[in-house]
């Protein structure tokens, strides 16, 4: 469990990146962090592994403050897979690279073996094991850097603009991915401006303007919400936008679902499905 | 990073801000030969001194002792080794018959070695006095209009330019190794150096990446296409500036009297320890 205590962070050029933001976030729970740019989104995530220390307040994970303990070892249980994989990629090979993280908590090289072996696997990377991952294309590499993330398991997987770069295939991939984790009780966290994604996903969702949280709540009544999404300054999915173009006609207007979309339709017109 | 915080220009207006780049760095080079020329505590100090009002007229106090923060590593590494060595070989130093065993001497070799220190750290302020004043622009301007080729004026500009940016990525660089358990204060001192590999290798490779991508863009942009450029902006000397580049070669024609034909003594000698 997360617990966001009336934190704020000022950085030391005097940029207010936080503001008394307060925050409870649940073991197996799928949260999704919304807002313009430079609302503070990576800001708030930076803190739950303890690369930021908060200026006020204070994070709690699983009872522990961020305060007093080393980064390293809140990264064992806070995996953190950074916006741009060109910030973490160095090794000679695709296998070196994933097997970097586990290299440094100390993992025995049996089980690193089996570890590597697991996330190149689980991220369709094992035809580039031996690979360069300056070699690979941008959405491969953000895939690499995901699996040196994941390959030590850890109980809290924090995102930054994970579909990014990404094709239609691997972000379905990626949500079926995030399905499974959650079903593992483990908690996945992702900042995201792709509200389509998030249509898709259901997640909770967290709101943020200036440093602020604004609302949170579940995916449709977060991007259904006209005023909340004008204040986050996002645009809903496009089904939610349709239906809220045809609200004259007495179509409901909290649909971000293609199905439930095609319900309502077929609803209107009379239609027996 | 904190060296090039003080070398990072804000954009304010001052007297010294707004001098010709030409005539300051004429000051600056003025200021670098004297530090050169003198060797004894006395001139330095003076030279230390006189560079003061400048920083406080342009209002970069904050800025410029960040800077000199940042160069205090070095500046006690000169010390040490010349103190030690100094020590070890004494000879040429005015006042000392080896070996070095009196106060007064020991006094004679503090002093040496601090002035030696002190000439770097006069070194270090007046190039963050130059940089802290001069927007890189104007910087490109007027190594155009000394005639320079313009490929070396851009390469100049763009790479002042990227200083900061480079600093910037180094951060988040680090931050995307310390989530993935890089411990960098970790280990003896040669496994210490080997926990900046992860950092340094991402950073090159990116510099070198975007470096590419820059020219790229330039080529499309038709970078070169004419053979004569003018300029929005030209450079003129004004009346501050010629005042600034007088008093220079005064002090200049000052120091190297003083040095060829005056005994510059020691301050232990003067104050009468
Ligand atoms: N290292 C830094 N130093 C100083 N200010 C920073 C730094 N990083 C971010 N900021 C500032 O803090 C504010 C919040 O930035 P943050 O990166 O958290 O925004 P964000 O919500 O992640 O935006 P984006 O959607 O663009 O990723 C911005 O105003 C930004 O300019
Ligand atoms: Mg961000």
């Amino acid at each position: 469990m997360i617990e966001v205590k009336d934190v704020s962070f000022t950085y030391v050029n005097g940029v207010e990146a936080l503001r008394g933001v307060s925050l409870t976030i649940r073991d197996g729970e799928f949260v999704a962090i919304m807002g313009q740019n430079g609302a503070g989104k990576t800001t708030l995530v930076k803190h739950f592994n303890g690369l930021l220390k908060p200026t006020r307040g204070e994070i709690l994970v699983d009872g522990v403050n961020t305060r007093k303990v080393s980064v390293a070892t809140l990264a064992r249980k806070v995996g953190f897979v950074f916006q741009n994989p060109d910030h973490q990629l160095f090794c000679e090979t695709v296998e070196d690279e994933v097997a970097f993280a586990l290299r440094n908590f100390g993992f025995e090289e049996k089980t690193i073996k089996k570890r590597v072996a697991w996330a190149l696997n689980l991220l369709d990377l094992t035809e580039y094991r031996e690979t360069s991952p300056f070699m690979l294309s941008g959405g491969e590499r953000k895939r690499v850097a995901l699996a040196s993330v994941l390959a030590w398991n850890p109980k809290v997987v924090i995102l930054d603009e994970p579909t990014i770069g990404q094709d239609q295939k691997q972000k379905e991939r990626l949500r079926q991915f995030i399905i499974q984790l959650t079903a593992q009780q483990k908690t996945v966290i992702i900042v995201t401006h792709d509200v389509e994604f998030v249509a898709e996903c259901n997640p909770h969702v967290v709101l943020m303007a200036q440093g602020e949280i604004v609302a949170e709540g579940g995916a449709k009544q977060m991007l259904t919400n006209p005023d909340l999404v004008t204040k986050a300054s996002i645009v809903p999915p496009q089904i939610t936008q349709i239906f809220l173009e045809l609200a004259d006609l007495g179509l409901p207007t909290d649909l971000i679902d293609i199905h439930e979309a095609r319900e309502a339709l077929l609803n209107f017109l009379g239609v027996n499905s | 990073m904190s060296v090039f915080d003080g070398l990072r220009f804000r954009m304010v207006s001052s007297p010294i801000h707004r001098l010709d780049p030409r005539a300051k760095f004429f000051f600056v080079c003025v200021m670098f030969v004297i530090a050169v020329l003198f060797n004894q505590l006395l001139p330095l100090i003076v030279l230390f001194l006189i560079q003061m009002p400048l920083v406080f007229v342009a209002g970069v106090q904050r800025e410029w002792i960040r800077s000199l923060r940042g160069a205090l590593f070095l500046a006690v590494m000169i010390f040490v080794i010349n103190f030690v060595f100094a020590y070890l070989s004494p000879g040429g130093i005015q006042g000392i018959e080896p070996p070095v065993d009196t106060l007064p001497e020991y006094l004679m070799l503090f002093e040496n070695s601090f002035a030696l220190t002190l000439r770097f750290v006069v070194l270090i302020e007046s190039f963050s006095v130059f940089f802290l004043t001069t927007s890189p622009d104007h910087l490109g301007l007027a190594l155009e209009q000394s005639h320079v080729p313009y490929e070396f004026c851009f390469a100049f500009t763009t790479a002042v330019r990227f200083v900061p940016v480079l600093a910037e990525e180094a951060q988040t660089i680090m931050d995307a190794q310390k989530a993935r358990g890089l411990e960098l204060e970790r280990g003896n001192f040669i496994k210490r150096i080997r926990n900046y590999i992860p950092i340094l290798i991402p950073l090159i490779v990116n510099a070198i990446r975007r470096s590419l991508e820059l020219a790229e863009t330039m080529e499309s942009r038709a970078w070169g296409a004419t053979e004569k450029r003018t300029n929005l902006y030209v450079l003129r000397l004004k009346k501050p500036d010629y005042v600034l580049v007088m008093m220079s070669i005064l002090m200049l024609v000052l120091a190297v009297y003083v040095r060829l034909f005056l005994p510059v003594p020691p301050l232990v000698v003067i104050l009468q320890i």
